[in-house]
């Protein structure tokens, strides 16, 4: 157990420093200069040109020696310092996120959870009779395959425009300012049940896809072969083979989450809903590389921290890790 | 003799089986469409053909949008960009994916265990979040730059898969013994072990084509696509862009997005459907 954890442990740490150097490199070497964007924006002439230059090359550190450029991000990254927004000028980055952050977090773990809960009992109820089997399933393959955006933008143009039940844009209405009446928090809900939907409805299929595949393979295992011929009651067998399939799903859980992140940022431009993925919608238009730079290393640093928290939930589960023998290994 | 038994029985199984039917046929309306739908329309994709956005009629076929661009047009040729991004960004992936796993899992030992952790790395890092950032700085993006840096960030998939598969095969007495008789590792990869998967790979190949495309249409879709051509995300980005929604044109929104959907639900169940065929496990039931 304790092999297992430093393992993951290296690997997150490994993938922290990999991302924060990437997060470092990517506006160094690509082509273009930030700079000049930022100059150009500026709409300097003459000799201004060259003194903003300066001014901004010094600013940023552009002038030191590489390897100090690089500690020196580092160093800004313990403080909690990502840099100033443009966009939103002269609000810090990180606090920009921290707002965005929230509604991200309301999308994310309710629709994650509630789809694995469905899509697996729903997937293990389909495997095996010949009838779900043939109807829902290809239905579960075309729901995981449809882009999440599109069905929101499906549901916002059904519900929004057509049935006008639920508001198409924002966090909550644009006619109120945060506070704590019932008014506010219905509207939170009204503006919240549309990206949740999109996102669910599209992983609950992924979900029971995994689930029926799982549950197949573990009736064909000899446990369950000598169940039968011992002449358990199907319900039983099926029981156990739903609890040893659901750990590979518990993996999967944590290997499916940069998909289901992307998803949610697509869904949240559909539905301009104030989460992270808006913010980068925001930082694009406006050539805002710090934030862009920020929610970058905010996906990454939310991702590990999730798959972290599923190792966790994975440990307590799983009955082998806990004896302590040997588990999957990282 | 038997060899040629066991395709036939392959076939058989193959053309028996409605899943595979089913999908290949959705597969080849698009390819079919792909390649002579440009030939079908008179107008090129970003031409302004009329003035503002009408529905479906008998000359355009799938209505204009806000601009005045015939939709059918352009769906027909961002299905080419789909394509593209597909076999490029999948095929890079898989090659990738395959040089690693093939590597981690015949040597094994010290090799396997750095590729090893090297893959969960990558595989970790949300591939969207990196695709974002790459995209933002590029200020002119083509296709083909795309379906390159999708193909750089989704093998670590195939590595894993090709990795297990590699290990439960190099053990077997006729890796043994090719081993035994000096024949050098890189043709015991390619003729020992890799035919002994193909069928494997194939599926392998089929899911990351179809991610390629689904990942591509993300990032099309937040606005960080190809720039000088049209694909299917950007027309879902311009549509929302230009509040296509609120003007109720369903027509240039849902076209696009339909596409995507079949043609990579089209894939998935194709997908089953030859698990079934190679797998006589599945087959039985």
């Amino acid at each position: 157990m304790g092999r297992y954890f430093r393992r993951k442990l290296l690997i997150y740490i490994l993938t922290f420093f990999i991302a924060v150097t990437l997060d470092w490199c990517i506006p160094r070497f690509m082509p273009g200069n930030p700079i000049d964007i930022l100059i150009s924006r500026a709409g300097l002439r003459g000799s201004a040109v060259q003194t903003m230059y300066d001014y901004y090359t010094g600013v940023f550190g552009l002038d030191l020696p590489i390897w100090q450029q690089y500690l020196n991000f580092w160093g800004a990254l313990f403080k909690g310092d990502l840099g100033i927004s443009i966009y939103l000028f002269p609000t810090p980055v990180t606090e920009v996120i921290m707002k965005a952050v929230p509604y991200d977090l309301a999308l994310l773990i309710p629709s994650i959870l509630l789809s694995w809960i469905v899509g697996n009992n729903f997937g293990a109820f389909a495997a095996r009779s010949k009838r779900l089997d043939n109807t829902l399933l290809p239905f579960s393959y075309i729901l995981s395959a449809t882009p999440y955006m599109w069905l929101g933008i499906v549901l916002a143009w059904a519900f929004c425009i057509v049935f006008r039940i639920f508001p198409l844009a924002g966090g909550y209405s644009f006619a109120m300012r945060p506070n704590l009446s019932f008014a506010f928090i219905w509207s939170l809900i009204s503006h919240w049940v549309l990206p949740f939907l999109s996102l669910f409805i599209v992983q609950v299929g992924g979900w029971a896809i995994g689930m029926r595949n799982m549950i197949i393979y573990e009736l064909e295992s000899d446990y369950s072969h000598y169940l039968k011929a011992l002449g358990a009651p199907n319900n039983l067998i099926r029981r156990y083979a739903f609890n040893n399939a659901l750990l590979p799903q518990i993996t999967g859980l944590a290997l499916k989450l940069g998909e289901v992140v992307a998803g949610a940022l697509a869904t949240e431009v559909v539905f301009a809903y104030p989460g992270i993925g808006y913010l980068i919608l925001q930082a694009i238009h406006n050539e805002d590389y710090f934030l862009l730079q920020g929610c970058f290393l905010f996906i990454i640093v939310g991702v590990l921290a999730a798959n972290f928290l599923i190792d966790i939930v994975y440990l307590l589960v799983d009955p082998r890790m806990r004896a302590g023998m040997q588990g999957e290994t990282a | 003799m038997t060899e040629q038994k066991k395709k036939n029985e392959i076939l058989f199984f193959a053309l028996r089986n409605y899943k595979l039917r089913m999908g290949v046929s959705v597969l080849l309306f698009f390819i079919l469409l792909t390649f002579f739908g440009p030939l079908m329309t008179p107008y090129e994709p970003d031409e302004f053909v009329t003035s503002g956005a009408f529905p479906p009629s008998s000359q355009f076929w799938l209505g204009t949008t806000t601009f005045g661009e015939d939709v059918f047009t352009q769906v027909v040729y961002g299905l080419r960009a789909t394509f593209i991004v597909g076999i490029v960004g999948g095929g890079i992936g898989m090659l990738i994916g395959l040089i690693v796993g093939f590597i981690a899992g015949y040597w094994g030992g010290v090799v396997d265990e750095i590729l090893n952790m090297f893959t969960n790395i990558i595989l970790v890092i949300p591939t969207l979040a990196v695709l974002l950032i790459i995209a933002a700085y590029l200020k002119v993006r083509g296709v083909f730059v795309e379906s390159l840096f999708i193909g750089f960030t989704c093998w670590p998939w195939v590595a894993r898969a090709v990795r297990a598969q590699t290990f439960s095969l190099r053990s077997r007495d006729f890796v043994d013994m090719a081993r035994i008789s000096g024949v050098n590792p890189m043709k015991i990869i390619f003729s020992e072990i890799a035919p002994n998967m193909m069928s494997y790979l194939l599926l392998v190949f089929i899911l990351q084509f179809g991610g390629a495309i689904l990942t591509a249409a993300t990032l099309d879709f937040i606005g960080l696509g190809p720039t000088n051509t049209i694909s299917l995300g950007v027309m879902m980005n311009m549509a929302v862009l230009w509040s296509a929604l609120i003007l109720g044109s369903w027509w240039w929104f849902i076209p696009p997005g339909l596409v995507i959907t079949a043609l990579v639900g089209a894939l998935y169940i194709t997908n089953v459907g030859l698990d079934e065929v190679f797998n006589p496990k599945l087959r039985e039931m």
